[in-house]
């Protein structure tokens, strides 16, 4: 202790002293402000290489949805629509949870703060749920591309008599189960960060001067909603009439 | 250079080396010198490798008949090199060493915004090479570096798999330094530090942080989609279930043409620094340069499709990504031009490090001239696939972008080690990388123009192409001893070198204010930049006082 006490000293001499009321300001930053943006400037960075990464499947998408509209229309057709749209109601609820959980932090509220963390990790989890559930529908249906993929006498919606080409389909698949797969590690990674930031909240380390994790935790959050917001109109919504 | 100034260094003074000794002290560090280290260390050992793999295909193409290793064995070569070269020397060299070094001392940073991701980023790149490494020593892979399908996902027996990934790795490894680049250029700048007054080499792996983050994660989704497609056959890059090979070139080229000024730009920027201190004089044109590496990274998007005008391009896409491609020579003229015009009435030093930025300036235009041959239409389909094209990118990308990092390794390796490389040796070493570099690759130009296409083993059907391989592959040995020279001295010189002062160049720029080495925090205390960049009209104006760090 009495070393490290000597070393706050040194630090204090070159200028370098930790800011008293915040120790979670890391040395190499001169004031808390200067993390905060750094921080937040980083997420947003890094969430413009997702829409890069998520882009070339949007890409590939958007061309063979073109060339077979039809294939398309029909196997999204086999999609159950109604999870979809749960699905889409619960991440919108959990966006809104995530808010809360920043404001919570800014202004002190700590249960409201682990409350809405809490509740925003068993929504993802609920939507991790129902996308299994659609999973498995789609396994039992042999519509997973592979060996035993098979999509036959499938219908063309609005065209009577003419039947989806199965491997074509088969394409709509395997991109349906790229493109929700890799939204849904993306949701897992998300649980993994806010438990992070359960725990920390737990301990009560987030100040209103101090709760960069939370938002750019948050920031992530969004995206990954948004990600869905785009996904489900793409794969669920393509030529459906009432 | 004037050894008079030089201050004598304290013996035994503490800086980031002599701080923490033990094997923990460095695989645990956030300093970013010691990351910057510690990329050193890996990525000569794959510039070893992909260079044992060059000299393979070298001894091969000796003689017209393939007598020295079978059919497959050569494509592996090839390939292996390919990937080494790229994906785990070019495109971590130069930022993920000097950059790395240098970022948070040029701007009067501590270290980089996020120490934590930029340790992280050296073991993702050590992940991705151990599985490189395995992939290698298990069968290795046959595709060619560009990883084409169908026949990367249908047809070829051997690891794609294993190798997509360990790229796919490595990607992660490129993105996190570009993501901490850019924020620690925005957010970390000392004050009076301005965007107008920071150095080049600033400016260049600004640009270069932007490829990488952008571009970067759409190779990522590729090689996922290769390696799905591979172990699922899910059809989308497979013509027979009505998938498309070129989605895949397509997707490709939209990361691996970026991907040539992830390379070449932190050399140019290399190279702007070396220019200005060893002409004595501010870089003319400041402004010109810094926006034309931000042009090249903007254009560099627009022009992937250049790499596929024998893929069944259209003729009006063609006649478009053509004209794109003759964009990028503007702002790249700009640059060689702006140097031209620095060293104009400069009082030109000829050291190590000013021989290599000149064997750039040259072997760069040269490599650059010959891009816009490709990029036109008539030609490029003449001389696709042959070794025309092996010559060309070989300019930019060994002749720009490998002469810039030995150029900027002697120029800063004073700072990083504490202490000064032969000089005699390092010049040497300089005229025979030149020398031994023309004579591998210019032969190939003119092999290519007559048609020997590139990836054959066996040219024993056009046996008057021996001659110039020949003299290639003397080129390549000669090439071998250039680069094995500076990575003994250098060794030598951690030892037996003499003692760096702080600055023994005389050159502007604030990681020449501080210690050489520096110390964990770089600065003793934060500088505060009043100057403008390159003010060598100051630093040798003998009446003037020399603006220091405050």
């Amino acid at each position: 202790m009495q070393n490290n006490a000597s070393q706050t000293a040194v630090q204090s001499a070159n200028g370098e002293a930790h800011d008293a009321h915040n120790p979670a300001l890391l040395h190499h930053f001169a004031e808390p402000q200067q993390q905060r943006d750094a921080a937040s400037l980083g997420m947003w960075v890094f969430l413009a290489t997702e829409v890069m990464f998520f882009g070339g499947l949007f890409c590939a998408y958007l061309i063979y949805r073109r060339w077979y509209f039809g294939d398309f229309a029909a196997a999204s057709t086999s999609i159950n629509m109604w999870l979809g749209a749960t699905n889409t109601a619960v991440l919108i609820c959990s966006s809104l949870t995530v808010v809360l959980a920043v404001w919570a932090a800014q202004t002190s509220r700590r249960t409201l703060l682990i409350g809405s963390l809490v509740l925003t990790m068993l929504l993802g989890l609920v939507f991790l749920g129902i996308k299994g559930v659609e999973y498995k529908q789609k396994f039992d249906e042999h519509h997973v591309p592979g060996a035993s993929f098979s999509f036959d006498n499938e219908e063309i919606p609005g065209h009577p008599g003419q039947y989806a080409n199965p491997a074509h389909a088969q394409i709509f698949f395997a991109l349906y189960f790229v493109m929700t797969g890799l939204h849904a590690l993306h949701m897992i990674i998300g649980l993994g960060i806010f438990a992070w930031l359960l725990v920390a909240a737990w301990k009560g380390r987030f100040t209103p001067e101090y709760h960069t994790p939370v938002e750019i935790g948050g920031l992530y959050w969004h995206f990954v909603d948004i990600v869905w917001i785009y996904l489900f109109p793409l794969l669920y919504l393509i030529d459906r009439h009432p | 250079m004037n050894m008079a100034t030089a201050i004598a260094q304290p013996v035994e003074r503490e800086n980031y080396l002599n701080k923490e000794y033990g094997v923990w002290s460095w695989l645990l560090t956030t300093d970013h010198k010691r990351i910057a280290l510690l990329y050193l260390g890996s990525i000569t050992f794959f510039f070893f490798i992909g260079g044992f793999f060059a000299l393979l295909i070298r001894l091969e193409l000796l003689t017209p008949a393939g007598d020295l290793v079978q059919a497959d064995t050569y494509n592996k070569l090839f390939s292996m090199h390919g990937i080494v070269m790229v994906f785990f020397f070019l495109v971590p060299s130069i930022p993920a060493v000097l950059g790395n070094f240098l970022v948070p001392m040029m701007i009067g940073a501590k270290d980089l915004a996020f120490p934590r991701i930029n340790l992280l980023s050296w073991y993702l790149y050590i992940i991705g090479g151990g599985m490189m490494v395995h992939c290698m020593l298990t069968g290795g892979v046959d595709t060619g570096w560009t990883f084409y399908a169908p026949f990367s996902t249908n047809f070829s027996n051997t690891k794609v798999v294993e190798a997509g990934l360990a790229v796919f790795v490595a990607g992660f490894s490129s993105i996190l330094t570009g993501l901490n680049f850019v924020v620690t250029i925005h957010r970390m700048r000392a004050p009076g530090m301005t965007w107008s007054r920071l150095p080049l080499f600033i400016w260049a792996h600004y640009a270069t942080s932007i490829i990488q983050l952008l571009g970067t994660p759409v190779l990522a989704i590729t090689l996922t989609l290769v390696v799905a497609e591979r172990a699922l056959h899910l059809g989308i890059f497979d013509p027979k279930l009505g998938g498309d090979p070129v989605l895949f070139q397509h997707l490709f080229w939209f990361y691996s043409h970026p991907a040539v000024y992830i390379m070449i730009l932190p050399a140019m920027g290399v190279v702007t620094e070396i220019i200005a201190c060893f002409s004595r004089k501010r870089i003319f044109g400041y402004s010109f340069v810094a926006f034309s590496s931000i042009a090249i990274a903007v254009f560099g998007f627009l022009v992937w499709a250049h790499h596929m005008f024998v893929a069944g391009t259209s003729v009006y896409a063609a006649l478009v990504f053509s004209s794109l491609s003759y964009a990028v020579a503007v702002p790249s003229a700009i640059k060689v031009f702006n140097w031209t015009a620095t060293l104009y009435k400069g009082s030109i030093h000829y050291d190590a490090p000013m021989l290599y930025a000149f064997g750039f300036l040259g072997l760069f235009t040269i490599g650059g001239l010959t891009g816009l041959f490709l990029a036109a239409l008539g030609i490029d389909v003449h001389v696709t696939d042959t070794y025309f094209v092996v010559a060309h990118f070989h300019y930019i990308m060994v002749g720009g972008a490998v002469m810039g990092y030995l150029g900027g390794m002697h120029f800063w390796w004073p700072k990083i080690s504490g202490r000064l490389y032969p000089e005699g040796w390092a010049r040497l070493a300089a005229l025979i990388v030149f020398i031994g570099f023309n004579l591998t690759f210019f032969p190939q130009f003119l092999l290519g123009y007559m048609g020997m296409p590139r990836r054959y083993y066996d040219y024993s059907h056009m046996p008057e192409f021996q001659v110039l391989n020949v003299l290639s592959t003397a080129g390549a040995t000669v090439l071998g001893v250039g680069y094995l020279l500076p990575m003994v001295y250098f060794l030598w010189s951690m030892r037996y070198g003499k003692p760096a002062p702080y600055n023994p160049w005389n050159a502007a720029g604030l990681e020449w204010q501080t210690t050489s080495p520096p110390t964990t925090f770089n600065f003793d205390e934060e500088p505060v930049v009043t100057w403008e960049a390159y003010n060598y009209e100051e630093l040798d104006a003998p009446q003037k006082e020399v603006p220091v760090a405050k």
